[in-house]
């Protein structure tokens, strides 16, 4: 089966998943990445001329504030012409397919498709049905994935610790339900991070996780002792409903990430979220806002990771 | 009319023939097989040299959609395509629109199908109003009106006394009741195997407990009620085990399997391929390994296509949303004899499970070639090799997980009570 992410050259044609691709590639946006930031580091030009002439199209099937924003800024960084299209179920409700958007837009001379979907599959079937000169990022299906933020949670592990091969990183909370976990691991294990855990009750994890490549705990104590990077997921609402868990306060008690807890883990280890956050149910407010926490960089560091990967696929022929 | 087929290789599972034979046809029936009965004149020879001669295919699981769904597919669509693919009996599921509840439903289905003359129609009714899983439909009355057996099938029953009660009224009759095994909780919302590729993917899922419990709850039921039980469309290691202990302990139960189960497993998902998207779900390739080894062992007893043509529209959608189902007629043939090639099984033994021991689940005198039977006659060239392409396929539902693939095996004539009733195109050999 051919990856769908990558054309007859091996280059990258489309951003779906974070599996499956060669380290290579994931590096080379990493690299691309840090060139942005340090220009806008120096203060010198925020805006470069890379995506000149070419429209983005950020569709969003699924509301989103912050990833779009982000997205959106990054386009035009890259002198691109951005759109915006939060279509939201209204345009299904209309009786129009997913496709038949795609379609409309695509006429509409799109060069990049930003795509966020509910469902699982959503940006491969997209992927697959447009022209070979148009290309899609995922920014989020379903469970399934959301590379960006993987890509960008990598920059920051990489931007703080350096290298790859000899950190312990731990990802806490609903890894069943989350996109984020499912990039996160393929990324971490691909960089060659050599252990990788996942520290959630068994109501919020999927079964075989263990064979993703990494080490399953049940018990925060024991899954944060020594770690390096503690990757924390949100926690939706709807979970409890659903009888994945009893309640918010339980959650807390057990899977929270306190000072407490997090003074286990590496007296240097760093404290990421992909937000938005809900403090007091994964995360209490004084890890957030500690020494530790990173979660702002992430979010400086992500319009540059997007950047470097709006720029790498239009550099693809 | 008088048919002759000369030259062929005659195989009939039920009579253990495995032999040249020659076969000589008049007024529907088999009337001779070997030599020609004096004084027969025969009006069409089909030179059948280098070809196979076996009893029509009967499938156990094939949706026509009608009444309601006629954007899928259309009796004409599909009765051309059964016979297309070897089929001249046919079993269709009650989940219609509206359902097989009403014998008038039942009659106007029959009826449509007899004026096509092509393959018979043996509707299995809906064993609970409107498949709602809450009242008991007029069993007898559908029963009077041409359905075969009752079945849900792929509705939930949840009310465990109303699948009991069912079982008991079907049992006063003697009718059989057929089910699929799912508990409708742990399945609720899922699309695919609980295991690797469904974690990988993101996609919900669901687990074999689902059809461990249900099918234990089946099998308690059917002890208690003495009801004639089919279970339908098995589809993992461990409900595998547990029919062989049931069947072991002395119930008389029956069991089918999809052809796509015995083929595919999840892996075949790849990369959200919704053809793959299938009810029940694809599962490991343990599964797969086990459903094999059951039909070898007769632990399941029926090969079906669970056809299910779906509208490209409707697959043309992210996986979860896509809608479940492949066709399926025209492949069943040469996926048993893939089947039979890759097991080292005889054709005879293979073909069995889609002939004579159909018949037997179905209750129905078909499925062989004794003398004095029905014509009904498949006739194929098992050199043949094609390729599944979408646009040469009959049915109106153009997608499988096989499209692509290279077929062995080919139907060349149809025969449905002593008429000819599909010819393929080219019959130059």
């Amino acid at each position: 089966m051919n990856n769908p992410q990558l054309n007859k050259q091996g280059e990258l044609q489309h951003l779906l998943s974070t599996e499956g691709l060669p380290s290579r590639i994931l590096y080379d946006i990493l690299d691309r990445a840090s060139t942005f930031v340090d220009l806008a580091g120096r203060g010198e030009i925020k805006k470069v001329p890379l995506l000149h002439g070419k429209s983005v199209f950020n569709v969003f099937f699924e509301n989103s504030t912050r990833t779009r924003t982000t997205f959106e800024i990054a386009a035009k960084r890259l002198s691109a012409d951005v759109v915006n299209l939060n279509i939201g179920s209204s345009s299904t409700s209309k009786g129009e397919t997913l496709l038949d958007t795609v379609d409309n837009l695509c006429a509409m001379h799109a060069d990049m498709f930003v795509v966020r979907h509910a469902q699982s599959g959503a940006a491969h079937l997209i992927a697959k049905h447009v022209a070979p000169e148009i290309h899609v990022i995922n920014a989020g299906d379903g469970r399934h994935a959301h590379p960006t933020q993987a890509l960008l949670d990598m920059f920051t592990i990489r931007h703080y610790k350096k290298e790859f091969h000899n950190l312990r990183v731990a990802i806490v909370g609903d890894i069943l339900h989350s996109r984020v976990a499912r990039s996160q691991i393929h990324a971490l294990t691909t960089l060659g991070v050599p252990e990788v855990r996942v520290i959630a009750p068994k109501t919020l994890l999927p079964s075989h996780v263990e064979q993703l490549g990494v080490r399953v705990f049940h018990d925060m104590a024991q899954g944060l002792r020594d770690v390096d990077v503690v990757l924390m997921l949100r926690l939706q609402n709807e979970r409890m409903q659903g009888a994945a868990l009893p309640s918010a306060q339980e959650y807390f008690k057990y899977y929270g990430l306190t000072q407490e807890k997090l003074a286990l883990a590496k007296a240097d280890a760093i404290v990421m979220h992909p937000g938005p956050m809900n403090r007091g149910i994964e995360i209490d407010s004084s890890v957030a806002d500690g020494a530790q926490s990173v979660i702002l960089p992430q979010v400086t560091f992500g319009i540059a990771v997007r950047m470097a990967v709006m720029s790498t696929l239009a550099g693809a022929k | 009319m008088n048919i002759q087929i000369l030259n062929g290789r005659l195989i009939d599972p039920k009579n253990e023939v495995d032999a040249a034979k020659d076969i000589f046809i008049t007024a529907g029936k088999i009337l001779a097989i070997g030599k020609a009965p004096a004084g027969f004149v025969a009006e069409k020879t089909i030179d059948a040299a280098g070809l196979v001669i076996i009893p029509g295919l009967i499938d156990l699981a094939a949706r026509l959609r009608e009444p309601g769904y006629e954007y899928k597919a259309t009796l004409e669509s599909e009765m051309s395509a059964a016979v297309a693919g070897g089929i001249t009996s046919l079993a269709c599921p009650p989940d219609t629109e509206p359902a097989l509840d009403e014998p008038g439903l039942v009659e106007m289905l029959k009826h449509r199908a007899r004026a096509l003359s092509q393959a018979k129609v043996y509707p299995v009714g809906a064993l609970t109003y409107g498949l709602k899983g809450v009242e008991l439909t007029e069993m007898a009355e559908l029963a009077d009106a041409g359905c075969v057996a009752f079945s849900q099938a792929d509705a939930p029953l949840t009310d465990t006394r109303v699948l009991m009660r069912a079982m008991q009224y079907a049992a006063t009759f003697g009718f059989g009741v057929w089910l699929r095994p799912q508990d409708s909780f742990l399945a609720r919302d899922g699309v695919a195997h609980d295991g690797e590729v469904a974690t990988r993917l993101g996609l919900p899922a669901i687990p074999v407990c689902a059809e461990t419990i249900a099918l234990a709850i089946m099998l308690q039921l059917a002890r208690e009620t003495g009801v004639r039980l089919h279970i339908c469309r098995l589809s993992s290691a461990a409900g595998v085990a547990m029919i062989r202990e049931a069947k072991k302990g002395g119930l008389a139960i029956t069991c089918d399997v999809s052809m796509n189960h015995i083929h595919l497993s999840e892996m075949d998902i790849g990369y959200f391929d919704s053809n793959c998207h299938l009810i029940p779900p694809l599962r490991n390739q343990r599964d797969r390994d086990a459903l094999r080894v059951g039909l070898h062992e007769g632990v399941i007893d029926a090969i079906c296509s669970n056809h299910s043509p779906v509208d490209e529209d409707a697959k043309q959608l992210p996986f979860a949303e896509a809608e479940a189902g492949a066709t399926g007629l025209e492949l069943l043939l040469p996926l048993v004899l893939k089947w039979a090639q890759q097991g080292k099984l005889t054709i005879s033994d293979a073909i069995a499970k889609v002939t004579h021991n159909s018949a037997q689940i179905l209750n129905i005198d078909a499925g062989h070639l004794s003398l004095g039977a029905a014509a009904d006659v498949c006739i194929f060239d098992p050199a043949s090799c094609w390729k599944v392409e979408a646009a040469a396929l009959m049915s109106q539902g153009k997608n499988t997980p096989f499209l692509g693939m290279e077929m062995q095996g080919k139907v060349r004539y149809t025969l449905v009570h002593g008429q000819i009733v599909y010819q393929a195109m080219q019959n130059n050999k």
